[in-house]
């Protein structure tokens, strides 16, 4: 197995004191607007945007011609391993991965070792991830080792920057401590970020359907997670929290949201890529790269998300970028972790399966990338002004490109994109005055 | 050996499992199935169709029966025949299954038959090895060899099939013998009936289009023959599944309720039984049973399966 050869440096450069971005199309989810224009940025910040900037000889140029430039991608469900499973991604290869994909910004999961849970492992990651092109947010844990009983000093994190609480792969299964989350964090108006999974139905490996039936392998019912979802639902509005429903995967579940929204409820959700794209009869190659939770579901819960993708029912478009090292991966199929990558496919996987089959058009499909996660973690949203720190994503939504997995910057190999021909490709990532060019 | 004849080969050149196989295949093992049958009925018993081959028998999960059938079919062919259970293994060392299978390939042998609790493990080993690959049981997903000699001991008394309605009875959900059992079936025309509690059915398994009916008497009364599916005593006791006495009552055949059966029903167990639990010792021993009949033709076969994909050592021929 090839590893990428440039495992812990970062492929970011320094941007020039001055750079101009020459004739590309402006695309601006926030005020959905789409116009011809050049940006000149000055230490890092916009400093003019006009239809026709005249350069200096000190002036870096980036040509846009043909191309968009957007708001930063932002991806809020992210593991990048660090610390505790270097082997698999590393907080630095983790961001190479995300520049590449268009990525100025990450929320990441606190399913670590040792366990974000208490300010000093959080402050610890914070200092880690400074001086970097993509803005590191890491997400505490709600509770205490993710175990779903004690809450994490909270408040205390929240003071120092904590965004959203949530203790991802674990589902909180106790009801008490899902209403003491919710109670408290809505104190701090952040929202819980909540992996929905009843864990006391029996275990499974894959999506319980007919296709499980013919594998002889154990299912995940679609309810384990509708179930959930309808419970914390049910919560929220007693105690007046707020509940953002990670990587949904069931019809049921965008029904459920949907409703709730209806009411007028504080519920916001996300999808996967894999989730919107593939259904669970890719498990029938037995290969492990389809083994993630919640597992690939059907064409009916498929045809369900991008209704719900319409509608607004969904927000938020993350990747659950989830490495494991080849050796932990290439086992049978019941041994083999959960998880795949996403980070790198995640924007052309969008524009393929969602923008270029008519179910959303490009500015639709940017809000739930760019400003979408923003709004729910209440980050600055409004990026392109002048003023505002650059932190810029320029792409060619033209272009096609074969994902090869032994070229991903991620440190590991578990896309289940191997080999297949995607449309649009992040060309060049500018933030925190720093710039990466594919 | 007159009838058997080197230039009829498989178009399946490893054997995974029923499903996507063609009923020529099948047609071509029973036939060659029947022929070692009558071997097996002369003192000597044996031939040298595989000698100087190499047969490893890889089990990662318990087997009595099975492993003694193949170990049988093994040694009857005149192969080297080599066992490797988990218990033994190096597995419990930590060495992935990949790297233990190339290890035992290393040593040169040319055929593998593997157990495994999990699902398509075999794909690992045909992605890796040079080997004919048999699968023995994959989780709850095939055991084709069972389907195999099943539909021998059914063709045996009932040649044809089409239009006869087979019922399996009992745990479907768990059994890799079921679903092996419905494809192999439905390729002869057979009309498949499940029975069962129905927390032991699988989920959507209709669109296979097989009947699933929760009351066995009725099913006794239509089918012509009923395949009793062993129930994993340590396994079910739970939220699905009351008691061994619920269940006994419920789905257990009896001669009583055989009473109302067609006159010629064919039982069959692929055994180990548990009696008292999904047959009592009355069917166990009865007129209707060929249980005894299924064993042997596991070991007729399982020889036939091994002499034909014989024919694809060393590479497709």
């Amino acid at each position: 197995m090839i590893n990428n050869i440039q495992l812990n440096k970062s492929n970011f450069d320094e941007l020039s004191k001055s750079c101009v971005i020459k004739n590309g199309t402006i695309i601006d989810p926030h005020n959905e607007k789409e116009y011809l224009s050049d940006i000149k940025i000055i230490n890092g910040i916009i400093s003019e945007i006009n239809e026709s900037i005249t350069t200096g000889p000190d002036d870096l140029i980036i040509d846009a011609k043909g191309k968009y430039i957007s708001p930063g991608f932002m991806d809020m469900h992210v593991h990048l391993r660090e610390p505790g499973y270097e082997q698999a991604e590393t907080l630095i290869t983790g961001s190479n991965a995300a520049m590449s994909g268009g990525f100025t910004r990450l929320a990441l999961m606190p399913n670590t070792t040792p366990c974000v849970d208490n300010i000093f492992v959080y402050n610890d990651i914070c200092r880690r991830t400074e001086n970097l092109l993509v803005n590191i947010h890491q997400i505490p844990a709600v509770t205490v080792g993710r175990e779903g009983k004690s809450l994490v000093e909270m408040a205390e994190l929240n003071d120092n920057g904590a965004l959203a609480f949530s203790d991802d792969g674990d589902g909180i299964q106790s009801s008490e401590a899902m209403k003491g989350a919710l109670q408290y964090s809505g104190m701090f108006n952040v929202p819980i970020l909540v992996h929905e999974e009843d864990k006391t139905f029996l275990d499974g490996v894959m999506n319980e359907s007919f296709v499980s039936t013919e594998l002889g392998m154990s299912g995940i019912p679609n309810i384990a997670e509708s179930s959930m979802i309808a419970r914390d639902i049910e919560i929220s509005r007693y105690v007046d929290g707020y509940p953002h429903f990670q990587h949904i995967s069931t019809q049921e579940s965008v029904k459920l949201i949907r409703e709730a929204k209806k009411e007028g409820l504080k519920v916001s959700s996300e999808v996967t890529p894999h989730h919107f794209s593939l259904t669970d009869e890719k498990v029938k190659t037995f290969s492990t790269d389809y083994k993630m939770n919640p597992p690939l579901r059907t064409q009916e819960d498929v045809d369900e998300i991008l209704k719900g993708l319409q509608d607004g029912t969904i927000d938020v478009i993350a990747s659950d970028h989830a490495p494991h090292t080849p050796e932990k991966k290439n086992v049978e199929f019941d041994y083999a972790p959960f998880g795949v990558l996403g980070l790198e496919t995640l924007f052309s996987v969008g524009v393929t399966y969602l923008v270029n089959t008519n179910v959303l058009s490009l500015v639709e499909y940017l809000k739930k990338i760019t400003i979408n996660p923003r709004k729910i973690l209440n980050l600055d949203y409004d990026l392109i002004n002048v003023g505002k720190m650059a932190e810029l994503t320029i792409f060619d939504i033209s272009s096609e490109w074969k994902v090869d997995r032994r070229k991903l910057l991620s440190k590991s190999l578990n896309t289940c994109y191997h080999d297949e021909t995607l449309d649009g490709q992040v060309q060049v990532v500018i933030n925190n005055s720093k710039i990466y060019k594919r | 050996m007159d009838n058997i004849k080197t230039k009829d080969l498989l178009k399946i050149k490893h054997l995974l499992g029923i499903k996507g196989m063609c009923r020529e295949d099948l047609e071509l093992i029973l036939k060659t199935s029947a022929s070692f049958k009558q071997i097996l009925d002369t003192p000597n018993k044996k031939v040298a169709a595989l000698k100087g081959i190499t047969v490893v028998n890889m089990f990662f999960e318990n087997s009595t029966r099975t492993k003694l059938s193949f170990e049988m079919a093994e040694k009857r062919l005149s192969a080297d025949v080599v066992n490797f259970a988990a218990s033994s293994s190096s597995l419990k060392k930590g060495e992935t299954l990949i790297d233990t299978a190339r290890n035992i390939e290393a040593m040169k042998i040319d055929m593998v038959v593997m157990r495994h609790s999990t699902p398509g493990a075999h794909k690992m080993l045909l992605d890796n090895l040079d080997s004919v690959i048999i699968n023995a049981g994959d989780g709850a997903h095939e055991h084709p060899t069972q389907a195999i000699l099943d539909l021998m001991t059914i063709d045996e008394k009932i040649p044809d099939l089409r239009g006869k309605r087979v019922t399996l009875v009992g745990d479907i959900i768990h059994s890799r013998v079921a679903m092996s059992n419905i494809h192999a079936l439905q390729l002869y025309g057979a009309k498949v009936q499940l029975c069962g509690p129905a927390t032991l059915i699988p989920k959507g398994i209709e669109k296979l289009g097989v009947e699933v009916t929760y009351d066995l008497e009725e099913a006794i009364k239509n089918s012509d023959v009923m395949n009793i599916l062993r129930i994993q005593l340590e396994r079910h006791v739970g939220p699905s599944f009351p008691s061994l006495r619920e269940y006994h009552n419920f789905w257990g055949i009896t001669n009583e309720k055989l009473s109302k059966a067609k006159n010629d029903i064919l039982i069959l167990h692929p055994g180990p039984m548990n009696r008292g639990v999904e047959i009592d010792d009355d069917v166990a021993d009865g007129d209707h049973q060929v249980i005894l009949e299924q064993v042997l033709n596991g070991v007729a076969s399982r020889m036939a399966i091994l002499y034909l994909l014989s024919a694809n050592i060393g590479g497709i021929k």
